[in-house]
């Protein structure tokens, strides 16, 4: 990892603030257009393709607690997400009664270095969902608003998948999908029985090459560990890194930015940031700033944002920055199948992730709650990690012998160790990942008591679920358990019941935490105007998930990566035209 | 399979150049793929994870008596047999010494564990656990080695026995001999190209028709992706 900081005397064209999805993107089109961009990121630089960043393809025993989670890496010692829920030195509260988890990743290409790869379209329903169901807000764009920077991110980046013609699934320009795992064709067996549709999952994977700067997948499943020859799409490998090769782009990194400045009109005039390496404040000028710290950091970087013309923060005259904050709801249910029990081995790694999923397949007129999930699927003879061989204490019993006797929970000796054997890679589960409805009441605001260590005044959340979530999460666990079941399966621990919310995840939880500064046509409603320009400051823009209306049931990245394309040729133009 | 072919394999013989080849020149790519118990993980790290490593590394949690006991328990946990080695074999006890100070909630459970042994063997016995005869060693583990037969007063120290049989089967199987003995196949650059034919035939499956046509075709993989307007891959 290495520092690179510098002070600047002389304005850029464009400040960045965040290396994540949106940032990027916006690094690489207003590159290309020939201006000079800053991008600033709270962590260090990172480049998986070098010998001392890489996890990929090592064994756990590389690892002394063999791939455990910690504090810092909560998915796992090798995942290569920097930061976790729980930061040393930045915290955050939440108001009594309330919950909201808060991921971060301090370093280049943020979480897309470890997420999921999952890269749905929203569809043309996804954007107006007030018209459909009453409940909510209509974005003030729509699917065809922002269909051709979809085409256009699909070509550039890659994704594969299947052209299926479902009409609020829309089909791209897709790689072709790897075929099923063997517990994938299980699942698919089982879900045709109860009609529920198992197609090709759609993942920024390549499994073809789309340039000649990028390797292609090799199939070792570890996605989430950042990919040395460059197959999946992180905002680092893929946009940033070539952005600074072909463009006028200096990265800053180690630098927490704690304001955008304004002048006495209200114009943004750059930001100033707290350089993690001296903890000194230093300040850079630009003519435009775009915000892609990630939804809930660049709200509060607009909230701490106050000055004469900007007294509630910048961006802020409608109060409404950090309002209608949402996450994903998700719930989970696992199973083993017998038949997957002592089976022949063969590498099945694979992509990292599913190869099948479900997309939302019912009417919500139908039922008693107002939005859809989808349904991801994993399972499979994966690499040992820390957890390997656990639960013996409960799971023994599934072992049965040539007369068909169980096995007894628990014990010790050779018996056990075959019995471990034997059970590997039978389990398999199931994740529903669904919308909610955005709420005023749920937020985050900037909290006076508290400050970071570098003495930035820190978030407070205020977040609860509502029936129509909880309602969603026990439709989830009966479709869970109706596809294990006809799959074969056996499940395994309790249904989760009321008593839990039906196993809802916290928010924050899914990490698709959208929604602080939203996007709408009527100033005193919303942040952004539908161009993801602020309201009251025209040369401030957002470039995360801030400025979504609604987080449909997909996964926001795809939809973060067109807009800030969007956003980005609209700097272009206003800057030609001088209106900023 | 060294690094070098690995990379060789990511290429699929269409890119000889381009922007990876110029990030890594060949002497960062002889990869060490020999145990590191002996040092942090890897990749990327952060200087305050570094500098918890270390001090986790340098640190000793079990006295030498406890230890020679946690070696006797994790070999009758995963004893060697034919096929394979032994848990002390395969490094547990030090993978087990590590987490005790990577999470030191395991600290008072497992040492109080370790303790009971001894006064029930004292109790029992006469003599401390490490004394018994292999026989009366089995004689104690097995009051507490059967969560479903257990006596309930022992739930507790079932419980110890529980997290210690966990710790050693992962502290066995994410190690080379533990990937042999599995017949692990994986963490390698290959191509996948759908379970194997008898595989599948074994359990009455076959690709569905309809994405046939679609699935990747791993011969096609370094050719450069071309669509028609309506998202059709047509090169």
């Amino acid at each position: 990892m290495s520092f690179e900081i510098k002070s600047s005397g002389e304005a850029y064209d464009v400040i960045i603030v965040g290396s994540g999805a949106g940032g990027g993107m916006a690094s690489k089109i207003l590159s290309e257009a020939g201006l000079s961009v800053a991008v600033l990121e709270a962590g260090g630089d990172f480049d998986p393709a070098k010998e001392e960043d890489r996890t990929q393809l090592r064994p756990p025993w590389e690892s002394p607690r063999r791939g455990a989670g910690t504090r810092i890496r909560p998915f796992g010692d090798f995942d290569q997400a920097i930061g976790g829920w729980d930061i040393e030195g930045e915290p955050y509260t939440r108001s009594e009664g309330t919950s909201f988890d808060w991921f971060r990743s301090r370093m280049l290409g943020g979480r897309t270095n470890h997420w999921g790869r999952i890269s749905l379209r929203f569809g043309p329903n996804d954007f107006k969902r007030k018209s459909i169901d009453g409940l909510g807000d209509d974005w003030p764009i729509g699917y065809d608003d922002i269909k051709p920077y979809y085409d256009k991110v699909d070509k550039l980046i890659g994704v594969f998948g299947s052209k299926e013609g479902i009409y609020n699934e829309p089909d791209g320009f897709f790689l072709p999908p790897p075929k099923p795992r063997l517990h994938e064709l299980y699942f698919m067996k089982g879900a045709k029985k109860v009609n529920i549709p198992i197609i090709p999952s759609r993942l920024s994977i390549l499994t073809r090459s789309v340039n000649n700067e990028r390797g292609v997948c090799f199939f070792c499943s570890q996605c989430n560990r950042a990919c040395q020859a460059y197959a999946d799409f992180s905002s680092g490998t893929v946009l940033i890194k070539p952005a600074m090769a072909k463009g006028k782009v200096d990265l800053y990194t180690h630098a927490m930015v704690r304001t955008v400045t304004t002048n006495e009109t209200g114009k943004a005039t750059g930001i100033s940031y707290i350089s993690k390496v001296d903890m000194k404040e230093y300040k850079v000028k630009g003519r435009v700033v775009v915000l892609g710290a990630s939804a809930c950091e660049s709200a509060r970087i607009m909230l701490n944002s106050k000055s004469k013309s900007h007294p509630n923060g910048v961006g802020n005259s409608s109060g409404m920055v950090g309002r209608y904050l949402h996450d994903s709801t998700g719930a989970d249910r696992m199973g083993i199948l017998p038949e997957l029990i002592d089976r022949p081995r063969y590498n099945e790694d694979g992509v990292g992730g599913m190869h099948v999923y479900t997309p939302w397949w019912l009417e919500n007129k139908k039922l008693d709650f107002a939005r859809g999930y989808h349904i991801e699927y994993w399972g499979g003879m994966s690499m040992p990690s820390y957890g390997f061989g656990s639960s013996m204490d409960t799971m023994r019993k599934y072992i049965k012998d040539e007369f068909g006797n169980p096995s007894p929970n628990g014990g010790y000796g050779e018996g056990l160790k075959k019995d471990i054997r034997k059970l590997y890679g039978s389990t398999l589960g199931m994740s529903g990942r669904g919308e909610s409805i955005p709420q005023y009441s749920n937020y985050c605001e900037i909290d006076n008591n508290v400050v970071d260590k570098y003495g930035i005044p820190v978030l407070k959340f205020h977040y609860k679920w509502t029936d129509q979530e909880i309602k969603q999460a026990k439709h989830m666990q009966d479709t869970f358990e109706e596809i294990l079941t006809e799959a074969g399966a056996v499940l395994l621990g309790k249904k989760p019941g009321p008593e839990t919310m039906y196993g809802l995840a916290a928010p924050g939880r899914i990490i698709h935490e959208v929604g602080t500064t939203r996007m709408g046509n009527n100033p005193a409603t919303s942040v952004l105007n539908s161009n993801c320009q602020a309201h009251d400051c025209k040369n401030l823009f957002v470039v995360d998930a801030g400025p979504f209306v609604s987080q449909a049931d997909k996964n926001p990245t795809w939809t973060i990566l067109a807009l800030a394309w969007r956003t980005s040729e609209y700097i272009v133009d206003e800057l030609k035209k001088k209106n900023i | 399979m060294n690094r070098r072919e690995n990379l060789k394999l990511l290429f699929t013989g269409s890119l000889a150049s381009g922007l990876l080849l110029t990030h890594c020149n060949p002497k960062d790519k002889e990869a060490d793929f020999s145990p590191k118990i002996a040092g942090g993980t890897p990749g990327g790290r952060i200087p305050e994870e570094i500098a918890r490593d270390h001090k986790l590394l340098s640190e000793t949690f079990f006295t030498e008596e406890e230890r020679k006991k946690l070696d006797v328990l994790v070999d009758i946990i995963l004893p060697a047999d034919h096929e394979s080695g032994s848990a002390t074999e395969a490094g547990v006890p030090e993978f087990i010494e590590f987490m005790m100070k990577e999470n030191p909630s395991f600290q008072t459970p497992v040492r109080g564990g370790l303790m009971w042994l001894d006064n029930y063997s004292i109790d029992n016995y006469g003599k401390v656990f490490l004394e018994l005869s292999e026989k009366e060693r089995l004689e104690v583990i097995d009051l507490i080695a059967w969560p479903d037969k257990a006596s309930p007063e022992l739930i507790g120290q079932v419980r110890f026995f529980n997290t210690l049989r966990n710790l050693t089967s992962t502290g066995y199987f994410t190690t080379e001999m533990g990937f042999k003995y599995l017949g692990y196949k994986g963490n390698t650059p290959n191509v996948w190209n759908g379970v194997p034919d008898e595989v599948l035939k074994q359990h009455g499956f076959e690709y569905p028709e309809k994405y046939m046509a679609l699935y990747l075709k791993p011969e096609e993989r370094g050719k450069v992706a071309e669509w028609d307007n309506e998202g059709n891959l047509i090169g």
